[in-house]
């Protein structure tokens, strides 16, 4: 047999190279084979493949993937870096649970690594209420600006963060906006509403009777927001008098509010988040801009 | 037949006269035989015993093998002074703070675009090489090259010349034959093992890791570099060598597709060589006034070539260009009292014109030439000019996404920024930061206090950058919609300044 191939056996002239005889339209291909180590190396990748099968994770069967005879394993594995990263991270961290509120913001150093820490806890535990820039919505609050319902020192935001409002611990906030339908006839809630749009300079419906409204008023709702409006950070009435409004400063808005109330909930932390982080958080909301000395 | 490995055939070949050419054509005709798929899968490697030459060529590649190798080896352990906050490495890739250090020059990470430029120009020199001479790179520069031929050197030192090493290998191997063998290879294997050890000297203090390096006490990530490259230096120098331009190079490819019939190659000029014969054959010829070729199939040229190619059949994928066989052949025409550069840097164009009669000619400016020259030149001069005119003090805003405007008590909007301070002097800083904005607006930085006369000033320590935070609040009568406004930082000490731009955004509803 390989004589007969011998004898057929067919040598591009211009080159002297051998053909594999193969041809297709008149074009015949050149037979110039690897090199010896590119194919070793090409065996080589294979047997390495097998290899890797046997070692690690590999085949799916019906419940499970075989597991590997090195035992490896992408969760644990994980594990191992996240281990890593807390050990890492421990100093800081042993600093930072340590520092007072105010000792973290006198360190610039302490205070970037706080920062940072509570970035990445927004974004993972307030984002989906306040905004990824704490920027807020209509009914959760704006975190960057200067008007706070429970206050924006950095103990106050604490506070809040730590044991919430309205949220069934027994230290968070408590006090809510209570619904006045039945209490006050719908003209009524009508006047008040005008009156309290007056009281931050916003334009009223004609006709609109301010001195009842006023009355109204100090009859049912000076009690929370005090007698000019200014609200109480201790029971978390809102400030009237200011241009920021939770719900929106529409009269029907405010009517509807004053008609069926307000209680929204900011859930407890304690307990959910470990305190350096929320040291890390209280820091970080502080330093949106809004933060009070 | 044994076929140069990637032989690539010249149409302008001397052999192929029409007559011959028709005898091919007829021979392909014949018909073709049955697919042959029982052939071996692989090519053998042909061992190549490349014999010394000494010349004109071989000096140059001496040349330049001392002094690329010489900066390879010993530039980690160029000291140079940058006070005492950076360290003394003259050209130093400092990943842990990352920086890199070129003698006067220091790259942060962010300014990586100069070594993108660096890596143009280095492909436009590249191609200029091509242009110019066709494959200098590959002859005298490349790596691959480079260390392959040093490590002929030592193989010649050690087992001898092509003959010498020849006879050897193929007798029965003695002891001697062994020990050679095994001192070539000890050798091979400390400049292998001294090359990765050059290598990570360039991460990191070189005379304090040499030391580290020898009481064990370095990282193991520098024993772990040395180790790979040495295997690779042993491995691609030793035991590829050819293989790598062959197989495993995409330069040659590239190279065939970038070059013209003006570049100037390492060319075997058949007008002068053709008919190939023997000394006493040639007198014959040209006592009977018949022509005679001045090669006189010595074989000079395959002998000597470190890739085996036999230069006399045209461009080959697998010629290096190193100007050996130009060196042998050389040799061998003065010995016989013939005209040198029978073998030479010319052209396919100028041997056609000779073999008409007419003069040969050199073009190096041409179109692709020039082009490439006023590119390297542009493309240099703008570096030089942005790393000349780069600031040590630079400053980066970027405004806050959500929420872009914030409404505070009072009825005025505020905008946050994040603001990054550069200070690129080995020295701490301090900057005074301003706005140039709408009218009534003013600028706070979180956690800082302003000082008595009212300026916010931050303190930036040496080769660092700092973050801050910025409130830019606006109360006017007038409502802003989106205005820019500019941010400054100015050293308080030399009053040198930057600025970076942005926007302030009002709100919406108003």
């Amino acid at each position: 047999m390989a004589e007969e191939h011998q004898e057929h056996k067919e040598v591009d002239a211009l080159t002297g190279t051998p053909t594999t005889g193969h041809e297709w339209d008149g074009i015949h291909e050149l037979n110039t084979p690897l090199p010896r180590w590119w194919l070793w190396t090409f065996y080589l990748t294979i047997l390495f493949a097998v290899g890797y099968w046997v070692v690690y994770p590999a085949w799916p069967l019906v419940s499970k993937a075989t597991q590997g005879v090195f035992g490896w394993h992408a969760r644990s594995a994980v594990v191992v870096d996240i281990n890593q990263l807390k050990a890492l991270r421990g100093p800081m961290m042993a600093k930072l649970t340590k520092a007072s509120l105010a000792e973290i913001k006198a360190d610039p150093q302490l205070l970037d690594f706080a920062s940072a820490a509570g970035h990445a806890a927004f974004a993972d535990n307030c984002a989906p209420c306040h905004g990824a820039g704490g920027g807020g919505a209509t009914g959760y609050p704006n975190l960057n600006d200067d008007d706070w319902l429970w206050g924006g020192k950095l103990k106050q935001i604490e506070k809040t963060i730590e044991h919430g409002a309205r949220s069934g611990d027994d230290e968070g906030h408590q006090g809510n906006m209570p619904p006045f339908a039945g209490v006050l006839k719908p003209n009524e809630i009508s006047t008040v509403a005008d009156y309290v749009r007056s009281l931050s300079g916003l334009p009223t419906e004609q006709g609109a009777d301010l001195a009842a409204g006023k009355k109204i008023f100090e009859a049912n709702c000076a009690a929370c927001h005090g007698p000019e409006g200014k609200g109480n950070q201790e029971i978390g009435s809102a400030n009237l008098t200011d241009k920021i409004w939770l719900y929106g400063s529409a009269k029907a808005t405010i009517m509807d509010g004053v008609e069926h109330g307000h209680g929204g909930v900011m859930p407890s932390w304690e307990g959910r988040l470990s305190e350096p982080t929320i040291k890390a958080l209280t820091v970080y909301v502080w330093s949106f801009g809004g933060g009070v000395k | 037949m044994n076929a140069p490995p990637g032989n690539t055939l010249s149409l302008n070949h001397p052999a192929l006269d029409a007559p011959a050419l028709a005898r091919l054509v007829a021979k392909a005709e014949v018909g073709a035989p049955p697919p042959d798929d029982d052939g071996p899968l692989y090519a053998p490697r042909r061992k190549i015993y490349p014999q010394s030459v000494h010349g004109t060529f071989r000096r140059i590649k001496w040349a330049l093998l001392l002094v690329t190798l010489g900066v390879y080896y010993f530039l980690p352990f160029v000291r140079w002074d940058r006070g005492p906050l950076a360290p003394h490495q003259a050209v130093l890739i400092d990943f842990p703070t990352r920086r890199f250090y070129f003698f006067f020059i220091e790259i942060w990470p962010q300014e990586v675009y100069y070594i993108t430029g660096l890596l143009i120009l280095a492909s436009l020199v590249l191609f200029l090489m091509n242009a110019v001479a066709g494959r200098l790179w590959c002859g005298y520069l490349c790596p691959q090259t480079v260390w392959t031929d040093l490590f002929f050197a030592i193989e010649r030192f050690i087992e001898g010349d092509r003959r010498e090493h020849m006879r050897r290998d193929r007798q029965k191997w003695t002891l001697e034959t062994w020990a050679r063998k095994g001192v070539k290879h000890f050798l091979w294997l400390m400049v292998a093992w001294w090359t990765g050890g050059a290598w990570v000297l360039y991460f990191a203090d070189a005379p304090t890791l040499v030391k580290n390096l020898a009481t064990f006490q370095a990282p193991f990530v520098a024993y772990a570099f040395i180790g790979i490259l040495t295997f690779t230096t042993y491995t691609l120098a030793g035991h590829m060598r050819e293989q790598v331009c062959v197989y495993m190079c995409p330069w040659p490819r590239i190279q065939a597709a970038l070059t013209d019939e003006y570049a100037l190659n390492v060319t075997y000029r058949y007008d002068r060589g053709e008919p190939r014969c023997a000394v006493s054959k040639a007198k014959e010829l040209h006592a009977r006034g018949e022509p005679a070729g001045d090669c006189t199939n010595c074989k000079q040229c395959v002998r000597v070539c470190p890739t085996g190619v036999d230069i006399r059949q045209g461009a080959d994928l697998a010629c290096i260009q190193c100007g050996l066989c130009i060196d042998a052949c050389d040799a061998m025409m003065k010995k016989l009292g013939r005209a040198t550069g029978l073998i030479g840097y010319d052209t396919d164009i100028n041997i056609k014109r000779r073999q008409e009669g007419k003069p040969g000619f050199v073009k190096i400016i041409r179109g692709r030439t020039v082009l490439y020259t006023a590119l390297i030149v542009v493309i240099g001069a703008v570096m030089l000019y942005t790393l000349a005119t780069r600031h040590d003090l630079l400053l980066a805003v970027i405004h806050d996404r959500n929420p872009l405007a914030v409404l505070l008590k009072d009825g005025s909007v505020r905008n946050g920024y994040t603001l990054r301070i550069i200070n690129k002097r080995l020295q701490q800083r301090e900057f005074e930061l301003s706005i140039a904005g709408p009218p009534h607006t003013r600028l706070a930085i979180v956690g800082t206090v302003p000082r008595e006369d009212g300026h916010l000033v931050v303190e930036v320590g040496p080769d660092q950058t700092r973050e801050v935070r910025a409130t830019v609040t606006h109360k006017g009568p007038e409502d802003v919609y989106m205005a820019p406004i500019t941010f400054y930082a100015t050293d308080t000490a030399s009053s040198e300044r930057t600025s970076a731009t942005d926007h302030f955004h009002g709100l919406e509803e108003h």
